[in-house]
């Protein structure tokens, strides 16, 4: 009965009621978008690093694991990684970051290919001149590009020569000296991707380079893809603990202006219901009821919001944003909406248990 | 009589405060209403009769003075007590009807029952009492889509579901036409006289009053007959 009660209320003022589970819902989309482009943007370049089908990377001194570095590894060493024994071949790549998430990387296709098996085209084919830029799938179709286009970046002039499809190491490739010498680092490599002669021998390659190169960060590719989460970038923790912050106050917001209206809107009722015998915790039980039902429809509306903005991010940035459906995070973005919401329905429910039954029923 | 009164007040007091001005609304009213009486009371407006409405329904507490409602002593109950004593054994009938407008009729009344710990199905016995008050086709009705005589009619049928020894009707003919008055009047004597229900009502209508079995006078928060 209490249930049809709090049905009934929020069908009786479908506006409000609306509003509120939208808002509740933003909140929800919010944490869950963040943390689905959060996800999606890590396992991404997970999934290219090991598309580039090496064992081993050397990233430059003093970097950490996550993050752009330019290009401050002496090519040299590159020569000096691919002598060391049971190494099968070694590719060094530059990288430039350019606006927003892309970057720009410089390879030498030939060890790359070698290495990776190559990329797969969709569209044209490797380069051909100094010119020469490829594209992966996403990229191309973000930004329209065909075989054949020109793209201006980090002041060049580029040729579309070939669109991949994506998967293997960046989105945006051009020769490897090409770039350095854009860069004004030339003979210098952002990082170097190193294939064992077999797998048994990854381990000792490893260690081999770490003992050699003193100082360099050098992982196996696999340690290298387990520390793309969320939990090892702090900046992103910290991020996503801001954005559930705001979340909880929009909620606690929300909910209160919702809830604080009803209990006004609502004072005769409520002074009815305590005149016919009803207790100060079936009052209570009634709001949080309200407030509970609220908050979870909008977690439910929030998480079909989230597939709206994971189609937009797909078919208007797929190679910038990559957003996942983090499962995980449902129950967790869920339990946020109902804590702010029920943080928001204390006032409210604490002022309607206090109303006096008589100054309630001569309430208009 | 041989019983209790189901209604004894002695002494009664009460002020309140309006703005900056101490009201004294009732002023050492002293009542006994037996059990099955049909008592009306009336007064001009400000006479106290309301406050003593708000006072034999726990609604409000008296300032001084005791009140026993079937054998309750009013001032020794606690908040919870209080509610209970209003799901139980008082009933409640406003001259604003006092519906929850967004419950059906039938929901307005089982929610009650439900709050009096009765569950939510009518008993056989209720059901004849919906037959009198002659409303049972228009219990899928919310009350914006009933007349004022028809809400009134769930509105007893409300303040009876939880079989309470006292029906308190507070102007339960204010809003209605004379057609309906009669209805309403007609009803509480019919429940009065046919179920034995204990009934206090408060009018200014003399007219109405004249439906009771007794009739008491109330001016100046005093009670003169």
């Amino acid at each position: 009965m209490i249930n049809k009660l709090v049905l009934s209320n929020l069908a009786h003022r479908p506006v409000r009621t609306i509003l509120s589970v939208l808002a509740i819902a933003v909140e929800v989309t919010m944490i869950l978008t963040l943390v689905g482009v959060s996800y999606g943007t890590l396992d991404g370049t997970a999934r290219r690093a090991r598309g580039v089908g090496a064992d081993i990377m050397i990233r430059p001194k003093g970097s950490a694991a996550i993050g752009l570095s330019t290009a401050p590894i002496p090519d040299l060493l590159l020569g000096v990684v691919a002598q060391q024994p049971h190494v099968a071949l070694a590719t060094g790549t530059a990288i430039q970051p350019l606006s927003g998430f892309d970057s720009i990387t410089g390879l030498d296709l030939d060890t790359f290919s070698r290495m990776s098996g190559g990329f797969h085209y969709l569209q044209g084919g490797p380069f051909q001149t100094d010119q020469d830029m490829l594209v992966d799938e996403y990229y191309a179709r973000e930004k329209g590009l065909h075989v054949g286009d020109k793209v201006q970046l980090v002041s060049r002039t580029w040729n579309i020569a070939g669109i991949f499809e994506s998967g293997k190491l960046a989105r945006i490739c051009v020769r490897l000296p090409v770039l350095q010498e854009l860069m004004v680092s030339p003979h210098k490599l952002s990082q170097i991707f190193v294939k064992a002669d077999s797998q048994e021998h990854v381990q000792q390659v490893l260690e081999e380079l770490r003992a050699k190169l003193p100082g360099y960060p050098i992982y196996t590719v696999e340690e290298f893809t387990s520390l793309l989460s969320i939990n090892s970038v702090g900046l992103l923790r910290s991020f996503i603990g801001v954005v559930i912050g705001v979340a909880v106050t929009v909620g606690f917001i929300v909910v209160f202006m919702a809830m604080y209206t009803a209990v006004l809107e609502r004072t005769r009722e409520i002074g009815i219901l305590k005149a016919v015998g009803a207790s100060s915790g079936f009052i209570l039980n009634l709001l949080l009821r309200e407030t509970i039902l609220l908050s979870l429809l909008g977690a439910l509306a929030g998480i079909l919001l989230t597939y709206v903005t994971q189609w937009l991010m797909q078919y208007a940035v797929p190679a910038s944003l990559t957003q996942e459906t983090v499962y995980a995070w449902w129950p967790i973005a869920g339990a946020i909406a109902v804590g702010g919401a029920l943080l928001g329905v204390i006032v409210p429910a604490v002022r309607a248990v206090k109303q006096d039954a008589t100054e309630a029923l001569s309430y208009e | 009589m041989s019983e209790q009164p189901i209604i004894k007040v002695q002494d009664l007091y009460k002020t309140y405060r309006a703005g900056d001005v101490d009201v004294h609304a009732l002023q050492g009213a002293n009542l006994e209403v037996e059990k099955g009486e049909f008592v009306s009371v009336v007064g001009a407006s400000g006479s106290g009769k309301s406050t003593l409405f708000n006072v034999l329904g726990a609604l409000t507490s008296p300032t001084s003075g005791t009140v026993s409602i079937a054998g309750n002593n009013l001032e020794s109950l606690s908040g919870p007590q209080r509610a209970a004593l209003r799901k139980r054994t008082v009933g409640f009938v406003f001259q604003k009807y006092n519906l929850l407008p967004t419950l059906t009729a039938e929901d307005n009344i089982r929610i009650v029952q439900y709050i009096g710990g009765r569950g939510t199905n009518f008993s056989p016995a209720f059901v004849e009492i919906l037959d009198i008050l002659g409303i049972t086709d228009r219990m899928k009705h919310k009350p914006r889509a009933l007349s004022g005589g028809q809400q009134q009619r769930v509105a007893i049928a409300r303040a009876l579901v939880n079989e309470p020894a006292i029906l308190l009707a507070d102007e339960p003919t204010g809003n209605l036409d004379s057609q309906n008055t009669k209805a309403v009047l007609d009803l509480l004597k019919k429940l009065n006289r046919d179920l034995g229900q204990t009934i206090l009502m408060i009018t200014h209508d003399q007219e109405a009053a004249a439906y009771g079995s007794r009739t008491i006078r109330m001016r100046d928060g005093q009670i003169l007959d």
